[in-house]
């Protein structure tokens, strides 16, 4: 049987449009070659941030995202009662620091910036800053509030979304590995062959993360997602003693960059299993997964500028994800004019957990030529267009 | 010029690779996490009270004697004990392993740096339980625990004691129970008789050359009237702060519980082991490839998959010291640059030859199988660090349909404690799978362990200081 809506890809931004389809009534197929998070929706951490956005669609997008997942985090509980746990959706706040004289000014602008665009940044006194996070580096520059941030398990998340779009009928088809597009004589694109059956569908929508860019290119749509390597270091669980997601300043450089070096960059935050998170790092390094002490040695130096107590902290555990990157930082999301009937939904690069949920309704209201539904109200799709101007030059050298 | 030989582990294998190495002219340095050289099957006293009667506790000592008299003789072998390894990686030109060195949790512990010519793991392996309901009752302990705990103190575990479990490893824990005037009221062996009939008939040390220490523990036993008991397992501990009694059933050939012969006895000790699982997370983290069974893949010189990468013991498959011995003697030999065909090492290759079919009837003997998951209840404990229960893992696996591995851990929790897998990993696994199509392969494998036991962020972070002092 056909559905209307194949996703390919079952990670958080899959599991997202998933959700945002059926809500519609739509008949959804999710096909992802291994299991559901099992990509980078597995392998990152769950911030939902505003802090580290400057004004822009991406901060836009971020807004509307943490709109929906007020909503949709007691939503999702009710929907699937006690078996599946909760998101773990956290109004935490964060609180930017900065340890050097120079990064203060910097940080403090920033903050005014984004306050122009709506966003709550408080610029707070030292004392104030220690008041909410007591272990802080006493030594530290500057420091800004925002309430706004928010956290979710990113793996609960995206089982979840996809429980629930399982409830209003969608099918998962795992180790289904998507190895291209059925078109009709129109050209226009009717379903998802895989390794193991071919799905007909009316629609095709392309979630596959930082795999995006390599099977794009293979279903004759190119696009530039590439993967950008980070590392997360666990600790040990301790008595609750980092309560809001701190960071270092120095992060906006990390994530505005496309320097393809290392960077790393102070991101530290508590989890309600009572672990603490300490990222992070960004590298090019395609998908080489081989661990490097040296990277870790990087984070674990810049986690002890923001928070010397970590010391003791026992590390227990390491992981890494690939962020799919896009060169101008904007996510790809909507219609794709080279091939009618096929949607891309990909390119979150450092934030795909948080702008999931937005990204799933502009994918949705293209569909169904409907509209995005945010409690904010519209959703502008163009900054995200497949065709924009800024990635001219790479769809043109994909063509 | 000499070779440049690290061997991480100070067991049998690691020793045996060190002396071997020693003896090819190599330049070694040995290192092991605890306090002394001897790994699992020499564990020595606490220092307070090493005495005389180490040899009596201990079996073979003087072959312990002999191997650490050569290592401590030799100017060209450093011993680095209290020293673990936590991270290995692949650089172009070799391997890179970090460790601390201390004591533990001491801040005094100091980041080290190896990168050696050619590298020998000999990890060992640690016991394997399996999960019942009231397992993590105090009172119940592995046998490996047991062991230590009756050799290190000398005080018997408890007046009632049962051991349980599969392997002919029970017997020597066993042995030294009752040694301490423990009294052990059974040994009970899921397997069923027939199997164990044609392992025992073996003799597999006996065949190994070593004076019959089977037939010794048989003696124990018989010494002792210790009832020993195949083709049973427990499956219920009970008591309120510590274990009363036990539920013990009849088991099927695949290890599942036979309703109606449930039997309740009154202990205040259960040890219980029912297998080993190889230490392999310096291995994976290296690269080298498994085998289907999950130990570390090596070919004749005991190389593994990774050039320059040698394992011995029980990593490569459970064999015994005697195994684990002859093992370590080839790789050590062969990392230092030697060749299988050289006539010192011949001994070392025959007894490989004999100890590695007693490791394959070992295994068909003693094998867990699939069906102790019908001891469980929903109320069991799978992963006691985060004390994530079946029926709650079964539910989530029902509702979310997930079937992968790291998503079910992520959201269930199992799995992700302190002791980073490595109580309940397998047993995790084999449960998952029995209810999906989950494989336990890349990083949703209890074998990967990027950090291969908790370190300091300090620690870590001083790495990034460049005068971290970096041997040799
Ligand atoms: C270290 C780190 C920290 C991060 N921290 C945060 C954070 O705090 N907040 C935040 O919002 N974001 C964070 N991110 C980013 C976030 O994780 C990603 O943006 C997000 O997970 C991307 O989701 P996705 O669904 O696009 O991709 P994925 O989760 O990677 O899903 C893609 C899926 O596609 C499947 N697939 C690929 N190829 C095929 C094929 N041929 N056929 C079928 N299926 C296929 C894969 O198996 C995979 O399951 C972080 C990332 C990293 C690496
Ligand atoms: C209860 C019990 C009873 C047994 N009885 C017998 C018996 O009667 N007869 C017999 O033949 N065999 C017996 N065995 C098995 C025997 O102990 C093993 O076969 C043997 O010890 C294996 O030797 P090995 O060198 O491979 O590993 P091990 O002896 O386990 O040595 C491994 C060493 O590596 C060290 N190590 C591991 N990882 C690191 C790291 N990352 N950094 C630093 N150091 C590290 C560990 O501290 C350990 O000392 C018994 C085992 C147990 C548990």
């Amino acid at each position: 049987m056909a559905v209307d809506v194949a996703v390919i890809g079952a990670g958080v931004v899959g599991a997202a449009c998933a959700h945002a389809l059926t809500a519609r009534g739509l008949r959804v197929a999710v096909i992802d070659r291994s299991s559901a998070a099992s990509g980078t929706s597995s392998h990152c951490e769950g911030n939902l941030l505003v802090s580290d956005k400057g004004p822009g669609p991406e901060l836009d997008l971020a807004r509307h995202s943490l709109a929906l997942w007020r909503q949709l985090a007691p939503q999702l509980a009710d929907d699937l009662g006690p078996a599946v746990p909760p998101v773990e959706f956290e109004p935490k706040g964060g609180l930017v620091v900065t340890i050097t004289a120079e990064g203060a000014q910097p940080l403090i602008d920033f903050a005014a910036q984004q306050r122009v665009a709506g966003v709550d940044a408080r610029v707070v006194s030292l004392a104030q800053a220690r008041e909410l996070e007591p272990w802080l580096n006493p030594d530290i520059t500057a420091a800004v509030y925002y309430p706004e941030d928010c956290q979710v398990q990113p793996t609960i998340a995206t089982e979840a979304l996809l429980a629930a779009a399982r409830r209003r009928g969608a099918v998962s088809y795992f180790h289904h590995e998507v190895t291209g597009l059925i078109t009709g004589k129109d050209g226009r694109v009717t379903g998802v062959r895989t390794d193991r059956a071919d799905i007909p569908a009316a629609s095709v929508v392309l979630a596959a993360g930082p795999w995006t860019g390599e099977l794009a290119t293979r279903l004759g749509a190119g696009v530039p997602v590439w993967p950008r390597r980070g590392n997360v270091l666990v600790t040990t669980r301790m008595p609750h003693s980092v309560f809001h997601k701190v960071y270092d300043g120095d992060y906006f450089g990390a994530t505005q960059s496309s320097d393809a070096a290392l960077q790393t960059a102070a991101v530290i935050e508590s989890t309600q299993a009572g672990t603490v998170l300490i990222g992070s790092s960004r590298e090019q390094v395609g998908f080489d997964n081989s661990m490097r002490v040296e990277v870790y040695a990087e984070m674990a130096k810049k986690a002890l500028r923001v928070f010397p107590f970590l010391a003791d902290a026992g590390i227990m555990r390491a992981y890494g994800g690939f962020r799919p990157f896009v060169p101008d930082h904007l996510p790809i999301i909507g219609p794709d004019a080279r091939m009618p009937g096929l949607y891309h939904a990909s390119g979150h690069e450092g934030a795909g957990i948080g702008l999931s949920v937005a990204t799933a309704e502009l994918v949705a209201a293209a569909i169904t030529a409907d509209s995005p539904r945010s409690p904010l109200g519209p959703i502008d799709p163009a900054p995200f267009a497949v065709q924009r101007p800024s990635l001219q030059a790479y769809l043109e050298e994909a063509a | 010029m000499s070779r440049n030989v690290v061997v991480v582990g100070g067991g049998p294998a690691g020793l045996a690779a060190a002396k071997s190495a020693v003896d090819a002219g190599a330049r070694v340095t040995i290192i092991d996490s605890s306090d002394q050289l001897g790994g699992q099957f020499w564990r020595h006293l606490p220092p307070e009270r090493a005495g005389a009667d180490e040899a009596r506790l201990h079996h073979d000592w003087q072959t312990y004697q002999r191997l650490h008299r050569r290592l401590t003789a030799s100017p060209h072998c450093e011993i680095r004990t209290r020293t673990q390894i936590w991270a290995i990686e692949t650089t172009p030109d070799g391997v890179l392993l970090t460790g601390v060195q201390g004591a533990p949790d001491a801040r005094t512990e100091a980041p080290i740096q190896l990168h050696p010519d050619a590298l020998v793991l000999a990890t060992g392996a640690h016991d394997r339980t399996l999960p019942f309901p009231g397992w993590t009752l105090p009172g119940v302990y592995t046998a490996g625990a047991a062991q230590a705990f009756a050799k290190a103190e000398r005080v018997a575990l408890g007046r009632r004691v049962l051991v349980a479990g599969a392997g002919p490893f029970l017997l020597p824990v066993t042995e030294s129970l009752v040694k301490t005037g423990a009294k052990v009221v059974a040994v009970l062996e899921a397997n069923r008789p027939r199997n164990l009939a044609r392992w025992l008939a073996t003799a597999p040390w006996k065949l190994a050359g070593k004076a019959g220490e089977l037939t010794h523990y048989v003696g124990t036993h018989l010494r002792h009237r210790v009832p020993y008991r195949p083709g049973r397992a427990v499956v219920a501990a009970h008591g309120d702060d510590r274990v009363e009694a036990v539920t013990v059933a009849r088991v099927d050939a695949n290890w599942k519980p036979i309703p109606g012969t449930e039997k309740r006895y009154a202990v205040d000790a259960v040890c219980v082991s029912h297998g080993f699982t190889p230490r392999l997370e310096l291995a994976v983290a290296a690269g080298c490839r498994l085998t289907a069974d999950r130990f570390v893949r090596v070919d004749d010189a005991q190389q593994t998959t990774v050039r320059g990468v040698y394992a011995a013991g029980e990593i490569t498959g459970i064999g015994g010291k005697d195994a684990a011995l002859a093992e370590g003697a080839i790789a050590g030999h062969c990392a230092a640059g030697g060749d299988t065909t050289d006539a010192v090492i011949q001994p070392a290759v025959r007894r490989r030859r004999t100890m590695g079919a007693f490791s394959r009837r070992l295994d068909a003997a003693h094998g867990i199988r699939p069906g102790w998951t019908g001891w469980l209840t929903d109320d069991t404990i799978l992963c006691r660090c985060e004390e994530s229960r079946v029926g709650t893992v079964r539910r989530t696996v029902a509702a979310t349909g997930s079937v992968s591995l790291r998503s079910t851990k992520l959201t269930t929790r199992v799995g992700l404690g302190i002791c980073q897998a490595r109580i309940c990993g397998r047993n995790v696994e084999d449960y998952l799978g029995q209810l999906g199509d989950r494989v336990p392969a890349g990083d949703a494998s209890s074998d990967h362990r990027p950090i291969v036991s908790p370190v300091r962020l300090g620690d870590i972070a001083r790495l990034a200081d460049p005068d971290t002092p970096t041997t040799p």
